[in-house]
């Protein structure tokens, strides 16, 4: 089982590549489905058994979905805490999905493009993740991956109220589209609050790097609409595209603003960034996520692609500044290290990874 | 910021009550969130808003459902109402008079048009959202049984898929 984990361990997943359409803003986009197979109790009435009968179809019902071929079945039961950590830090399964792992699995894709929880609130979530602004993309992948799954399992369905599901909120549908941008202009210009007012009033929802009751750190949003009745996939999905297009276009212009009024004071700002994530001896995870998102703009924005890194070393890139907002968070680091580690060793190991991986010398 | 509680680790959980419009706020750590979880959850949760939103034992036919059980898992109305999560499948045909009102109030509109499971089975009619005929058909049977709100949801859905038709280059 470790031995599965170890090997995603080796490739952050296809979606944090850092291309696509406005890589430089947009991290990922998601669509995610509840959907729940028919008569079985939700969540609320479950009991061992008829958890452990909803694990066993869907093991059974993968080898019927194409698009499932070579996934990985994982029961987090028989995970340890790291292990489970590390499927969180790497966005495949959500935080209250490791709470009470018994009964619990994750269903991942290749390239962790997919990923599915069995037994969370509903019977099934699915996910589709994907790298930059790619909604049209992700749901294209969503829809034929539901299809197939629709034919292999009897999933619960109303002509009337659509795909059923434990929350009545979630009835219909059943799907929610995000998108996770990386804003540091707009913080910075202070005009973030405005944006994020919003979009609320369009009825969406911002929230930070690991989704529900996250704060935003390192500059990163996640802005999500649901919608489950009375309106088709195809219209969220444009919706939802449409809007981030508008955020994405506030972003550009506050950083043009940034580069034309103040040049040098921006330019200092994200050198001492990337000058204490090169030196520091001890390093916070939050501390990290806000020096990378400044050493991220950096790079998007051209100012430190050339010179930073020396020939043939870890440059600066944006994949490369990537992998290390996923490599630095506790699960990984000490999967790395391959033991666990307390606070202060894994501070000491974050910051010697960053160095390393910035190419400092020492 | 740290954690009111513990006072040690950082706060990443903000929680914002509003009690006889007195507004207080509560920042914890992921740990005390978890232990407190239970009595925030109890005390101002999504069943509470839920329940705010459906008419529960205002109107004759919502009391008569409330002592029924789902025939499959056993639930009733009045857990549902507790909970806020509905217990199976069948929890819906079970308390459809009383869902369909909260799900109207909910959704907006009280009736799916999105995908369908028939429609992987390969059947053309049924690819995408459900056909013109078929709404329309929906339509005809709503005002029948006089469920104007119902209509009224389909004859927006039915002007905006006709309103598209009309703009897609014909293939």
């Amino acid at each position: 089982m470790a031995d599965e984990l170890d090997a995603l361990l080796k490739h952050p997943g296809e979606w944090l590549r850092g291309v696509g359409p406005v890589a430089d803003i947009v991290m990922s986009s998601r669509i995610r489905l509840a959907r729940n197979l028919e008569k079985i109790p939700f969540a609320t009435r479950a009991t061992d058994e008829s958890q452990a009968k909803v694990l066993t179809l869907v093991k059974e019902a993968l080898g019927r979905v194409p698009s499932l071929e070579r996934a990985l079945f994982l029961e987090l039961g028989g995970l340890t805490e790291v292990d489970r950590q590390f499927l969180v830090e790497r966005h495949l399964v959500s935080r209250e999905h490791v709470v009470n792992p018994e009964h619990k699995a994750v269903v991942i894709g290749e390239g962790e493009a997919i990923s599915i929880m069995v037994n969370e609130e509903d019977h099934l979530r699915i996910q589709v993740l994907q790298s930059g602004l790619s909604l049209p993309e992700a749901w294209a992948m969503m829809d034929t991956l539901d299809d197939e799954l629709s034919q292999a399992l009897p999933y619960a369905f109303s002509p009337e109220w659509g795909y059923l599901t434990c929350c009545p909120t979630n009835v219909g549908t059943g799907m929610r589209g995000s998108v996770m941008l990386h804003l540091p202009a707009l913080v910075i210009t202070k005009q973030i609050n405005k944006v994020l007012h919003a979009i609320t009033k369009l009825g969406l929802t911002a929230r930070g790097f690991y989704g529900e009751g996250t704060e935003a750190t390192g500059n990163f949003f996640q802005i999500s609409n649901q919608v489950a009745l009375g309106r088709s996939e195809d219209e969220l999905v444009e919706n939802l595209q449409r809007i981030m297009k508008q955020v994405i276009e506030n972003e550009q212009s506050a950083r043009q603003t940034l580069l034309s009024s103040g040049r040098v004071q921006l330019e200092d700002r994200l050198w001492r960034a990337y000058g204490l994530l090169k030196h520091a001896r001890t390093m916070s995870s939050v501390e990290t996520l806000d020096l990378l998102s400044a050493v991220r703009l950096g790079v998007d924005l051209g100012l430190m692609a050339n010179g930073a890194a020396p020939a043939g070393g870890n440059g600066l890139d944006r994949t490369a500044v990537n992998e290390l907002f996923l490599y630095s968070q506790p699960a990984h680091l000490q999967k790395l290290e391959g033991k666990a580690l307390s606070v202060q060793e894994r501070d000491a190991k974050r910051a010697e990874l960053i160095r390393k991986r910035l190419g400092a010398k020492q | 910021m740290v954690c009111e509680l513990c006072k040690q680790s950082q706060a990443t959980v903000h929680l914002t009550e509003i009690v006889n419009e007195q507004m207080s706020e509560l920042h914890l750590c992921e740990a005390c969130a978890n232990q407190k979880g239970a009595q925030v959850e109890s005390h101002f949760g999504l069943a509470d808003l839920l329940s705010g939103l459906s008419d529960f034992g205002k109107t004759p036919e919502v009391e008569e459902v409330s002592s029924k059980a789902c025939p499959n898992c056993g639930m009733t109305y009045e857990q549902f109402r507790k909970v806020g999560r509905l217990g199976c499948s069948e929890c819906y045909p079970a308390f459809k008079r009383s869902l369909g009102t909260l799900l109207k109030r909910i959704h907006g509109s009280p009736v799916h048009v999105g995908k369908s499971p028939a429609r992987a089975a390969g059947t053309k009619a049924a690819k995408g959202a459900p056909s013109l005929p078929e709404l329309k058909r929906k339509l005809e049977k709503a005002i029948k049984d006089e469920a104007f709100e119902e209509a009224a949801a389909l004859r927006d859905v039915i002007r905006r898929a006709e309103h598209e038709e009309h703009q897609k280059p014909k293939k």
